[in-house]
């Protein structure tokens, strides 16, 4: 962990980047913010951990938490709404045994994210798949996919 | 090949046409005679996957194409010349064109977005030469000045007035930032722009940045937007390689150069204050204007922003002259308007119009009308700052003022057809919840005004409103859009009051209990039709609640008290047997 942090922080004063982008960074190598990291670079760039935490709260992108191997983000943008986006988060709750307050599976396995607006919107409902944009979705296909993603895991053990 | 056509396969149909090429022998003559080409979005992106084959300049356009079609077109029309006529698009592809105008979009879907010949080759950086070598700053915003362009972020601020209140201003260096935090729901113009000509937009931003005297420009995109940020970087770079962007400029004393920052997903940063706090690495609120940012803007320098669709009109009205643009349009809306059309319509995608043209055109000429014979609701405009027109206004105009007369806005252009199965309430509320979870918090009207108002729509979607909510939800919105601070919180309301303007009988109907359209959850009974039902049963296994009973083959009953209304047994149905009120 350790190399990699010093690694951004070279990064980060080379280009002279700011707190959102140093976050951005942070983000993109672990998956998340962790306090660790986030305290290391408070001492490091003497700059209070309370201005990182202000800023990474702010913004929709930035995780406090450890998220699934795979990430499904589903689109709520108002095309998707009225084309029956929630049913679809709904069924994805189901299939994953997440309740309304869960994002990730227990097994790390899965993390169900939401996001405002793909802007896929003829497509719609929209629903990406670890960063693949999947169009015209329907709760048939999508429960197919997730199994297939499922197995997947079992083979690997 | 826009987000839209990747996700419908556009790449793996190209690769399948270079495979079949190659095997057809076909390779020889790829760069002389047949050459294959990747283009951006080209609008009608319902029925991507779409290919253009051009023999001889005949073109046949296929849609819905999918890699393993590719073989019989390259053998039947590539090799035999005779054209696969089932796949070709029909009559409303041409109709979804023929009343569009295209300026932005004019060469989208026809060049390659990721290579900068492409653009060069349709006259792309002409209008900065032309400008460079032929005109002074002055002259230049006196062009666009003279066009009438405004900007088509939402607001919809004269550009060229915009620049000159820059260029006024001492302070040195000013600042130049092209906004492409489209966050709208809904709304999708400014990332196909991007994908598709983002060379359009960046020579827009050299002609701008000369206009007003500034060196460092930024383009704040959406990280949700990968593949319009990867084409952005190339477009960028391959510019400066080419010598339009840099130190002097075409070989003149002029220095410009573009940076491209990622937001991280707040719906306000697209508010001017906002996203430069966020540029700076803040937290993205707004403060009080004024000092406008003109004045004092980024690092507290002059600068200016406009939005994407608006740098790309630049180069074509600098290129064609200040008289043909203003002739486009109405009086006080020049030029065009792109849409994203997009919800109920047959035909959805991404249009480009000419100001002035009627809802009912747009919907029903270029949009195809409802699709499975619906009946037209309402038609959303403008995001969740804007309202929602009814049927009976679809001959309204669209330009910046006829949609604000009827409540609406033009806003960054998302436009949502809505049809008589959805609620207008629970639309209402979906912008609601929406805007409450964005607001940033700053001041009070905006936090705790749109938190009362969504918790005063969730009581009447839940059938638990009281007399006195319509009544209340209009004064709230009345005294938030006249005491917030910055636009999201003023317009904010606007979803509430333009539906109780034109469907105040669907909020009563639900403080009856009713949902007249049959979406709100709480409000409905699901049953079933005796005459259609046959007993299959397959409701019966999917009700997770067990509220269904019945013997096989016999007809079946759903208890209301133990029914959960999840609709598990109306999806199930083959036989449309189970039906809700």
């Amino acid at each position: 962990m350790e190399k990699t942090l010093e690694k951004i922080l070279e990064e980060h004063r080379a280009r002279e980047g700011n707190i959102i982008s140093l976050l951005q960074d942070i983000e993109n190598s672990f998956g998340y913010l962790s306090e660790d990291a986030v305290s290391w670079f408070s001492k490091k760039l003497d700059i209070p951990a309370s201005r990182f935490f202000g800023v990474a709260t702010f913004y929709s992108q930035f995780h406090f938490k450890p998220r699934g191997k795979n990430i499904i983000t589903a689109c709520c943008g108002t095309a998707c709404h009225v084309k029956g986006s929630e049913r679809l988060i709904n069924g994805i709750r189901k299939e994953l045994d997440l309740s309304e307050e869960e994002d990730t599976t227990k097994d790390k396995e899965f993390t169900l994210e939401k996001v405002n607006c793909i802007g896929a919107c003829s497509i719609a409902p929209v629903v990406m798949i670890n960063k693949k944009v999947k169009g015209k979705v329907s709760a048939d296909k999508l429960l197919k996919e997730l199994r297939s993603l499922k197995d997947i895991k079992g083979e690997g053990k | 090949m826009g987000t839209g056509g990747i996700a419908a396969g556009g790449a793996e149909v190209l690769d399948a046409f270079k495979k079949e090429l190659k095997l057809a022998g076909i390779k020889a003559s790829v760069e002389k005679n047949c050459s294959l080409h990747k283009v951006g979005c080209r609008g009608l992106c319902a029925k991507d996957v779409l290919v253009d084959v051009i023999i001889n300049d005949e073109k046949t356009t296929y849609q819905f194409i999918k890699s393993d079609m590719v073989p019989r077109i390259v053998k039947e029309h590539l090799i035999e010349k005779t054209p696969v006529t089932d796949w070709a698009v029909g009559e409303d592809y041409h109709t979804f064109h023929k009343k569009q105008f295209k300026i932005v979009l004019s060469d989208c879907g026809t060049i390659d977005p990721e290579d900068i010949t492409s653009y060069i080759n349709v006259r792309g950086y002409d209008a900065l030469k032309k400008v460079i070598f032929t005109m002074s700053p002055q002259e230049t915003i006196e062009v666009i000045e003279k066009s009438g362009l405004r900007g088509r972020g939402g607001a919809g601020f004269p550009t060229g007035w915009k620049w000159k209140l820059c260029r006024r201003e001492a302070e040195q260096p000013r600042y130049i930032i092209c906004n492409a935090d489209e966050g709208d729901p809904g709304a999708f113009m400014d990332r196909a722009i991007i994908e598709g000509n983002p060379h359009s937009v960046i020579e827009g931003m050299i002609i701008g940045a000369f206009a007003i005297g500034s060196h460092n420009g930024y383009v704040y995109i959406r990280a949700e937007y990968p593949l319009a940020v990867e084409r952005l970087k190339k477009a960028i770079k391959q510019s400066r390689q080419a010598g339009f962007l840099g130190k002097n400029i075409l070989g003149k004393k002029f220095d410009f150069d573009i940076k491209v920052k990622l937001g991280a997903g707040a719906f306000v940063c697209g508010e001017s204050t906002a996203l430069m706090y966020s540029i700076e690495g803040k937290r993205g609120m707004p403060r009080p204007t004024p000092p406008r940012s003109v004045k004092k803007g980024l690092w507290g320098k002059p600068t200016v922003l406009n939005n994407v669709e608006t740098f790309s009109n630049v180069p074509y009205i600098i290129r064609n002259g200040a008289d043909w643009f203003a002739s486009i349009g109405t009086e006080r809306s020049k030029g065009t308007k792109v849409f994203a059309l997009t919800g109920k319509t047959k035909n959805s995608g991404l249009i480009e119009v000419p100001m002035g043209i009627s809802l009912r055109e747009i919907i029903y000429d270029i949009g195809g009308g409802i699709e499975n014979n619906k009946a037209l609701k309402a038609v959303q405009t403008g995001g969740p700052s804007g309202g929602c027109i009814p049927a009976d206004l679809l001959d309204t105009p669209v330009d910046f003022e006829s949609l604000a007369v009827v409540g609406s806005m033009m806003g960054s252009g998302g436009m949502v057809v809505l049809d008589e199965t959805d609620c207008m309430v629970n639309i209402a509320k979906f912008f609601l919840e929406f805007t409450q979870a964005e607001s940033c918090g700053k001041c009070v009207p905006c936090r705790i005004g749109t938190k009362r108002l969504l918790e005063i729509l969730s009581r009447i979607t839940k059938g638990a409103g009281k007399e006195g909510d319509i009544e209340l939800l209009e004064k709230l919105s009345k005294d938030i859009r006249a005491a917030s601070l910055c636009g999201l919180g003023q317009t904010a309301p606007n979803p509430i009051l333009s539906t109780i303007k034109y469907f105040r009988h669907e909020y009563e109907a639900h403080l009856k209990g009713k949902c007249p359209a049959a979406v709100c959850k709480e409000l409905l009974t699901y049953y079933i039709l005796e005459e259609f039902c046959n007993g299959c049963g397959a409701c019966l296994r999917a009700c997770p609640a067990k509220a269904i009973t019945g013997e096989k083959k016999k007809l079946h009953n759903i208890d209301p008290a133990v029914c959960i209304k999840c609709g598990a047994c109306f999806d199930v149905c083959k036989f449309k047997a189970v039906a809700k009120e």
